[in-house]
């Protein structure tokens, strides 16, 4: 027997330290990574939610945000390798201009 | 036994999301997130969302994170350095997620009564399992969201197709 909170209470741990992480780091592909860490805190409480009201629609929103995240990874991915090409460098500092 | 699992598993999550935030080079990152991902999927199946647990494992540490890992080795991503702006960043990160997490630990403890706890395994509903439970609600009720998540990902493949082209 676990509490409903204490899953909730992980998430937003998981949550609170990917907000950290997205506002500390300063390599874009991190920030990235952060990123995914909280959509996965959020996946973590869909799930707990969807198991203590014994209903499936939070497993297919956990499903849909799966599928977005993906094609974000992939369409992310290829701005930061364009953006190195015409930089040459990932460090969100430098990279502050829309044209340069 | 179902909070030992969650002990063993939030633990190991934890630990992945602060080696996560501690670490200074993107790939010891990334592999701390798959740490991350791997727990949250044991703890997802003792939630009773099998299917949930085999995609977590199959798309999000298995397909997102070898893609993560790909573009850190072609650009070749070496350990960040810090500058003016790294400390203003930690000036501002720190105590803002220490906020944001005082703010919904908050709400959650308070709101404790009205959630109740949760048993190991799938009770959704006894009668049928997991995956035939989410594909009859993906395949009949949710067929036009599913069906748009597909040109979705279509177009996000081209996207990455054209972005990622080398510039004539």
């Amino acid at each position: 027997m676990v509490p409903t909170a204490y899953y909730l209470i992980l998430a937003a741990m998981l949550f609170s330290i990917g907000i950290a992480a997205f506002l500390i780091k300063r390599n874009v592909i991190t920030i990235f990574i952060s990123i995914e860490l909280m959509l996965n805190a959020v996946n973590l409480t869909f799930v707990a939610f969807a198991h203590m009201w014994h209903q499936v629609s939070g497993q297919i929103f956990v499903f849909f945000v799966m599928v977005v995240a993906a094609a974000e990874a992939a369409v992310g991915l290829a701005i930061i390798i364009s953006i190195y090409r015409t930089r040459q460098t990932l460090n969100v500092d430098e990279i502050d201009l829309m044209k340069s | 036994m179902q909070l030992a699992l969650f002990i063993i598993f939030g633990a190991l999550a934890l630990g992945g999301a602060l080696n996560l935030l501690l670490q200074r080079h993107p790939i010891h990152s990334a592999l701390s997130l798959v740490v991350v991902m791997m727990s949250l999927a044991v703890l997802y199946w003792s939630l009773g969302a099998e299917f949930l647990a085999a995609a977590q494992v199959i798309v999000y540490s298995g397909a997102i994170m070898v893609l993560f890992v790909f573009v850190i080795m072609l650009l070749n991503a070496g350990t960040e350095q810090r500058t003016r702006g790294s400390r203003a960043a930690y000036a501002v990160g720190i105590p803002g997620a220490a906020a944001i997490f005082c703010l919904l630990s908050f709400v959650f403890l308070s709101e404790r009564g009205a959630l109740k706890s949760s048993n190991i395994g799938g009770d959704l509903s006894s009668a049928t399992d997991n995956i035939a439970e989410v594909s009859a609600m993906l395949f009949t009720k949710q067929l036009l969201p599913f069906e748009v998540t597909s040109i979705l990902i279509l177009v996000a493949i081209l996207g990455a197709v054209v972005l990622a082209r080398k510039e004539q």
